[in-house]
């Protein structure tokens, strides 16, 4: 019998991780694992409260926000690809127009 | 102290650690794989909580798909390891600051002003059967079955998406 509550303590820091991961690297591949890290905490919370009210709702909607990661990393990651190839450069200091 | 709790601490621990390994690697591909990790973890969550489901498609698509996607990308562009800038000095101090003030009102607010009287109970093994998974697929496909559209639409949308944006330039040359 574990609290419901440490699992949503423990998701609010690997929450914040991936925050601070968004606000301090400079690496944009780098920002996109926190922002993966960040959708993967939420998930967490939703499984546990989930388990704790007896109910598929929670668990359906992991299944949903897994599948809009796996889109939003194929579209992001073609984006910085891209950049790249204009770019020659994929640090984030650098974008900072909009014309490539 | 129950057996239950004391995997969830170490796997917290885990967690907690491949997620500070990804945030402080200075190699890319040091913190996909951490990342990779973490994943695995938050998988065996999952598991505890009686979600199996979640817990394979957590480890295919995350963890294999997703992050494999990472990998290719990271050895693709080279990007192991940028040059640092100091176009923002300020920035790095103040995002810590947030950071940490964030989780000291998180865990404040979730540890004195939540109910902590709700438990979560440990999965018995009736919730590994077909049996839980049909149930699931049956809510899946009914009261969601508009959301679960609508997602397909999107896969698709981001499929042409990619495909379009990698294509204008190579039409370009």
């Amino acid at each position: 019998m574990v609290p419901v509550n440490y699992y949503v303590v423990l998701s609010a820091i690997l929450f914040v991780i991936g925050a601070l991961g968004v606000l301090s690297r400079r690496n944009p591949l780098i920002i996109f694992m926190s922002i993966e890290l960040m959708l993967n905490a939420a998930n967490l919370a939703f499984v546990a409260f989930a388990s704790v009210y007896e109910t598929f709702s929670g668990q359906i909607f992991v299944f949903f926000v897994i599948a809009v990661a796996a889109a939003e990393v194929a579209v992001g990651l073609a984006l910085i690809v891209e950049i790249f190839k204009t770019k020659k450069n994929i640090n984030i200091d650098e974008m900072n127009s909009l014309k490539g | 102290m129950s057996s239950e709790l004391i995997v969830f601490l170490v796997l917290s621990l885990v967690a907690i650690a491949t997620a500070l390994g990804m945030l402080f690697s200075q190699n890319a591909v040091y913190s996909a794989l951490f990342l990779v990790l973490n994943f695995v973890t938050v998988a065996i969550f999952y598991l505890l909580l009686g979600a199996p489901f979640i817990a394979m498609a957590q480890i295919t698509v995350y963890a294999g798909a997703i992050m494999v996607l990472f990998l290719f990308v990271i050895m693709l562009l080279g990007a192991e390891s940028l040059a640092p800038t100091n176009t923002l000095p300020w920035q790095k101090p103040l995002a810590r600051l947030l950071s940490v003030i964030l989780a000291v009102e998180a865990i404040y607010i979730l540890l004195t002003k939540a109910n902590s009287n709700m438990m979560v109970t440990s999965p018995d093994a009736s919730l590994n059967t077909m049996e839980s998974l049909r149930e699931m697929a049956v809510t899946l496909f009914s009261s969601f079955l508009l959301p679960f559209e609508v997602t397909s639409i999107l896969l698709l949308v981001a499929m042409m998406g990619a495909i379009i944006l990698t294509r204008q330039e190579r039409e370009a040359k």
